[in-house]
């Protein structure tokens, strides 16, 4: 399970998580998430602006 | 990292003087005028019940258009940002949220109690007029707390009373459109709450209100098709503080009678209109450009107009202080902070708004600081399509300011 970061707000996806209120259930892998998907905490950072978290 | 070294981050690190750090610091008691300006037309109310002088009702009306004003322009402009280790200490207290929730209780007391003295007490109609009007400055303060609180979209209790709090005006999907709608097409000719140049506060309304539910529909319906759910379901979050509106209004409207009607209309109107001219002012002509791909840049410090007048920043929960807003949404408003070198306005927002409402005036203050912010190229501005051509002719000149 991998984690990725947003670079304005340091919200992580991680994909054991997801996003469950936005629609994207535990388990939901980033490859899966649409080239769209907005940051679902300051929504102003999209999928290909986060940051892969190493570790 | 991927970040864009930019001014915001330069900004950040610049010294801080121990005066200024105590005086972000003492500015918490400020913040609860938060609490305080809603409790005024209660206030108002209570001293029209007691004198029979109905004309008090008016007094919320005077204290946005004059009084605020008055005050802003004697306290002068603060520049004071925190440090970063201040920034830490101040995000990390609670204190701060516990004043939004102060606000959120306060705002439905004053809309109830102003509601209870319009109809139970003998006042001329114009003076309820000023009633509803007070009650709906009040409503348009309600929707800065929910904008503070519905923007902390990981913290429940702040988005159960911006809920709360924005159903005070039946204006509960403002939260959704503002997140994910406004935050992303800001200052682009497609988002219907940034005002263009050239188009009058009385056109942009009419663009603004339905574009900006639309778009919060829109929004809230795709993410609950991605949940499996129907949009029409107890899920919708503008439908749960819609129902909170309904339930309000109903009741008020059973006990107080039919006068809640137009008292709640105007006074909804009237917290609405407050919102309008927010946006109105907030991004005013200015336009973030597409790059070769066809995507716009990235929303920056210069794309939103900026006020740091003292006071009316401490009563509208440094909303001014609107660069470092849109570069961090989540920001909460006790750490957001000044910028040099950004769009800034004559005055705060009270005495724009005012502006705002009538066009020439409005115009020629602000179209001059706009055609100078884009220096002179009026293909870098958001202008109002209608306009194009009488604009151009008039303003663009992008030699004469390189």
């Amino acid at each position: 399970m991998k984690k990725y970061e947003c670079p304005d707000c340091g919200y992580i996806y991680d994909e054991a998580i997801g996003a469950e209120h936005e629609g994207y259930p535990a388990g939901s892998k980033w490859e899966d998430l649409p080239e769209d998907f907005p940051c679902p905490d300051c929504f102003v950072r999209e999928k290909p602006d986060f940051v892969l978290k190493e570790g | 990292m991927t970040k864009n070294p930019n001014v915001v981050e330069v900004a950040a690190s610049a010294p801080v003087s121990d005066q200024d750090s105590a005086w972000i610091k003492s500015k918490r008691y400020w913040y609860l005028t938060s609490i305080a300006l809603p409790a005024i037309p209660l206030v108002s109310a209570f001293f029209a019940v007691q004198t029979g002088y109905g004309l008090l009702l008016w007094f919320m009306v005077a204290v946005m258009y004059a009084i605020l004003p008055f005050i802003d322009y004697l306290a002068g402009i603060d520049r004071a940002n925190p440090s970063d280790e201040l920034v830490e200490e101040l995000q990390s207290s609670r204190y701060y949220v516990y004043v939004m929730y102060g606000a959120t209780a306060m705002h439905w007391a004053s809309l109830v109690g102003m509601a209870y003295v319009v109809s139970q007490f003998d006042f001329s109609w114009f003076s309820i007029l000023g009633g509803a009007l007070s009650a709906g400055i009040a409503n348009g303060v309600a929707l800065v707390a929910g904008h503070e609180m519905g923007h902390k979209v990981n913290d429940k209790g702040q988005v159960l009373c911006a809920k709360l709090v924005l159903a005070c005006s039946g204006y509960g999907h403002f939260f959704i459109e503002h997140n994910k709608g406004h935050h992303k097409d800001v200052a682009t000719p497609e988002d219907p709450a940034s005002s263009k140049f050239g188009e009058t506060i009385y056109k942009f309304v009419r663009r603004e209100i339905p574009g900006a539910f639309r778009r919060a529909w829109e929004l809230e319906t795709a993410r609950l098709h991605r949940l499996g759910k129907s949009e029409w379901s107890l899920s919708n979050e503008i439908i749960q503080p819609a129902l909170v509106t309904v339930a309000a209004y109903t009741l008020m409207l059973a006990y107080f009678g039919p006068i809640m009607i137009p008292f709640l209309m105007i006074a909804a109107a009237f917290g609405w209109w407050q919102l309008t001219c927010a946006n109105y002012v907030e991004h005013y002509g200015l336009l973030r450009l597409k790059d070769k791909n066809g995507r716009y840049e990235r929303c920056q410090p210069k794309h939103s107009w900026n006020s740091n007048h003292k006071a009316s920043n401490l009563v509208l929960l440094h909303l001014q202080r609107h660069s470092d807003h849109h570069a961090h949404p989540t920001r909460p408003y006790q750490v957001l902070r000044d910028f040099p070198e950004v769009p800034a306005l004559p005055s705060g927002y009270p005495w724009m708004f005012f502006v705002s409402m009538f066009p020439s005036a409005w115009f020629s203050l602000m179209n001059p600081k706009v055609v100078s912010w884009a220096e002179g190229d009026m293909n870098k501005v958001n202008i109002d399509p209608d306009m194009r051509d009488e604009v151009f002719k008039r303003y663009h000149n992008p030699k004469a300011a390189a």
